[in-house]
């Protein structure tokens, strides 16, 4: 009597336990989800992906139920006999017919949410990023503004000589400014090898390819510092391209745009020194 | 007693190295390609080893960035076509002939130089890593431009990939062409184990891809050496027409690494579920069908070069269709274990973890169709964890099962449960380990293939890297268990498993030189609970 108190006093820990553990595991995974990012179109892919994964824990559940249900009690060991049959017309068909509706219930809305990401016409404004090894340059083609950006971390850091930042890895000396609020076109190409042009927060990931120019959109949300990396492999440095967007409100950005233009020749002069010296 | 007179002297072969290199037998030669594939399975694990150890905190602690990139490369290059591809061909050559009741593979000799071109291929590909300019370090997709920066090592590469292709094309011609004409009498297409159906599909796309790699590598070497501009911009050329070519090869090529897993799989639930396959002929056209969708879906691993919309929309809509026929076979092996009467011998255990596991691959496969989110998931960590789960969990726990499997039939031994079952729980909770954190960093925004990372990342690395080598040391169990069966053992019945079906369960163990000297009799109907044929065959001496 006394042993199942125990038992049952013990078991009920246990379990408090468990499910502790789980709420702390699911609390703590949570950065380690897909950012919802900034803009309109990076939230519509967030819920995309949530939709897919939520639909395949759903049909994930029901499979291993059964797969368990079925290991558990379908054991010889527990003198089950096994059954004989080997096809079910109705059954096969069922699930090869289901499985088509629950994926046009995901392509519908990924369809659009895709026709809506290449739609770069009516933008208000254009940069040009183009990929070398191991930089970007960014060109306001509107604004008369071109600079490159190059990793800020020291190899100090890199080396293990230093702490490291909170932003290791993720730092550049010059960031690409971007105005919140307006639809801006971004032009991708490369200078040497392939890149990828990767920002998770504006769900923007397009590789930046010699010979091509490619083209996607991005309207900010909310002013802020968003960082990426390259995402194609591009060599000896490829893990050290950062990509460093800060998005300002549009009057800030006009203020900034013109400031850059009175210490143009300036900054044309220390662009150059650096390639020279790469 | 003239029949065993006659076997005697067939069983004349030179002895020590020279057996192994003169052999024209199924059996030798698919021990070959085992043992091969084992060797480059734990060359290839180290290499993933000196990743994950780099990869342990964030900075430089250990590698070059240019030797990580290498290391990347070439652990890729080793597992797909050094460890993955030749078990497989490995376990047809040991099987077939015995599943389909005929002597021998239909080309012995070719059979023989498909296996010793691998040798060769791989010391020139190993070696070029301590050339000048050191291994191939653009990623084992070989994309130009970045390929043609690699140093010396860049053609050893290529003409190892050619002699990798040859052997493989070779070794497929073998099993069209023993599975097409060595049948014993009765034995019908529609008859045969799935092991061989998806091996004789396999075949095929072997055939029909393997050519294309060989173009598109050829092309990097002319662009290389010889002046031409195939990929080059500058000289109106075209980068993504590599992409394009690489994966129209690339793709079919995961399935010529998945398909006969299918088959193994398909081979061993039955056995211990004590219940026949269900659904045998919806898992020959489910397999015919992912091979069929295999060359419509290839641009889904280029959505971000930047394809025009329709291009997008087709290629989403073509991959998601690939979980039709998929979901079909998991569904199958489902039904197969449900009211059956299962025991759990290592065979089994590794292939409920195949199922398991290779499903939840399958699920971030379907994720990575969706083109929108592939942008976010593309070139992450997340792809990392996907094509891991399927091809550890999946094709690796498959030749690992098959091999428990078939081993008391190769050996004559049964081999040591408890150890079996212990290398079992320890690959699959160290798989896991490795791989599950992965999803996570990949969500957070790592990208695959870089030698560092930003701090946030640290934790969920650490774990990977404790698994990965949890993972590794726990395969040389494996190899202990294997040549401990190989030297001794309990005696294996010539049945082996109590609900085992097919012909080579007929054969004594060890399975001898020849296996059907005379074909065995399947003429009527298969059935799978009265064993009819198969005492039949028993008669034959």
């Amino acid at each position: 009597m006394k042993q199942t108190k125990w038992f049952k006093l013990i078991s009920q820990y246990l379990s408090a336990a468990l499910i502790f553990s789980i709420s702390q595991l699911v609390w703590s995974i949570q950065p380690y989800n897909m950012t919802e990012g900034v803009t309109d179109i990076s939230h519509r892919v967030f819920n995309l992906h949530m939709l897919t994964f939520y639909i395949c824990c759903v049909i994930g559940v029901i499979v291993f139920a059964v797969m368990f249900y079925s290991i558990i009690k379908h054991r010889k060991s527990k003198g089950h006999k096994p059954a004989q049959f080997h096809e079910s017309v109705s059954l096969e068909f069922l699930w090869t017919a289901a499985p088509f509706v629950i994926l046009i219930v995901i392509a519908i809305p990924a369809a659009q949410v895709l026709i809506a990401m290449e739609d770069t016409s009516k933008a208000e404004m254009t940069v040009k990023v183009t990929g070398y090894q191991w930089m970007w340059r960014y060109e306001y083609i509107d604004h008369n503004v071109d600079f490159y950006s190059v990793l800020k971390t020291s190899r100090d850091e890199i080396h293990n000589n230093k702490g490291k930042n909170p932003n290791y890895l993720l730092e550049v000396d010059n960031e690409l400014v971007l105005p919140t609020d307006r639809k801006v076109r971004i032009l991708i190409t490369s200078n040497d090898v392939l890149h990828a042009w990767w920002v998770p927060d504006l769900a923007i990931k397009k590789d930046a390819i010699p010979g091509y120019i490619n083209q996607v959109w991005t309207k900010i949300n909310t002013p802020g510092v968003y960082r990426g990396q390259c995402a194609e492999l591009c060599g000896r440095d490829h893990g050290f391209m950062p990509v460093v967007v800060r998005a300002i409100e549009p009057e800030e950005f006009d203020q900034w745009v013109a400031d850059q233009n009175t210490n143009k020749s300036f900054a044309a002069i220390q662009n150059e020194k650096k390639i020279l010296a790469y | 007693m003239s029949t065993v007179a006659v076997e005697e002297h067939h069983e004349e072969h030179p002895s020590g190295i020279m057996r192994w290199i003169t052999t024209t037998n199924h059996k030798d030669i698919g021990t070959l390609y085992l043992w091969f594939s084992f060797i480059m399975f734990f060359i290839g694990g180290l290499m993933a080893l000196i990743i994950r150890t780099e990869l342990f905190q964030p900075g430089l602690q250990f590698v070059d960035p240019q030797f990580f990139n290498s290391m990347t490369t070439m652990h890729a290059i080793v597992m797909i076509f050094g460890v993955v591809m030749p078990a497989f061909t490995g376990l047809a050559n040991w099987l077939i002939p015995m599943m389909i009741g005929g002597t021998d593979m239909a080309l012995p000799r070719l059979n023989n130089w498909s296996f010793w071109i691998l040798p060769f291929a791989f010391t020139m590909m190993l070696s070029t890593l301590f050339m000048d300019g050191g291994g191939p370090a653009g990623g084992w997709t070989l994309y130009p431009p970045l390929t043609l920066q690699t140093g010396n090592a860049l053609p050893f590469v290529i003409f190892s990939i050619h002699f990798m292709g040859m052997s493989s094309i070779m070794g497929a011609i073998n099993v069209i062409a023993t599975i097409l004409n060595m049948r014993a009498p009765g034995m019908t297409l529609m008859k045969m184990p799935l092991f061989v159906w998806t091996w004789l599909i396999t075949a095929y796309l072997l055939i029909a891809v393997m050519p294309v790699l060989a173009g598109g590598v050829t092309m990097l070497l002319t662009d290389k050496f010889f002046g031409t501009s195939f990929f080059n911009a500058a000289g109106g050329g075209d980068p993504v027409l590599f992409q394009h070519i690489f994966w129209f090869f690339g793709h079919p090529e995961v399935y010529i690494l998945i398909l006969p897993s299918f088959g193994v799989v398909s081979s061993i639930i039955p056995t211990f579920a004590r219940k026949p396959l269900f659904g045998y002929s919806s898992m020959v056209y489910a397999t015919a069908s992912i091979a069929f969708l295999s060359f419509i879906v290839w641009a889904h691993h280029m959505f971000t070069v930047g394809m025009p919309l329709a291009g997008e929309l087709f290629f989403m809509f073509a991959t998601m269709l690939i979980a039709v026929p998929t979901g079909v076979k998991v569904f199958n092996w489902v039904s197969t274990m449900w009211k059956g009467a299962m025991t759990f011998e290592t065979p089994m255990l590794f292939a409920i973890g195949f199922i398991i596991l290779f499903t939840i691959g399958g699920f971030s496969g379907l994720m990575l169709a969706i083109t929108p989110a592939d942008f976010q998931y593309h070139d992450t960590y997340f792809v990392v964890a996907h094509f891991h789960y399927v091809l550890v969990p999946g094709s690796i726990f498959a030749i690992i099962a098959a091999v428990y499997y078939w081993l008391p039939k190769w050996t004559g031994h049964m081999y040591n449960e408890k150890l079996g079952k212990t290398h079992f729980w320890l690959s699959t909770i160290f798989v896991n380990v490795t791989f599950f954190p992965m999803h996570f960093v990949g969500l957070a925004g790592m990208p695959r293939r870089i030698p560092d990372y930003a701090l946030q990342f640290s934790d969920y690395n650490q774990i990977a890297t404790i698994g990965a080598f949890g993972f590794g040391f726990a395969q040389l169990l494996f190899l202990w268990l294997v040549v401990q069966t190989i030297r001794g053992g309990a005696k294996a019945t010539d049945r082996v498993w109590e609900g085992a079906e097919g012909l080579e369960w007929t054969l004594p163990s060890p399975a001898p030189y020849h296996s059907f000297t005379t074909p065995p009799n399947v003429i009527g109907e298969w059935n799978w609970f009265t064993h009819e044929h198969i005492e039949t065959t028993k008669t034959r001496s």
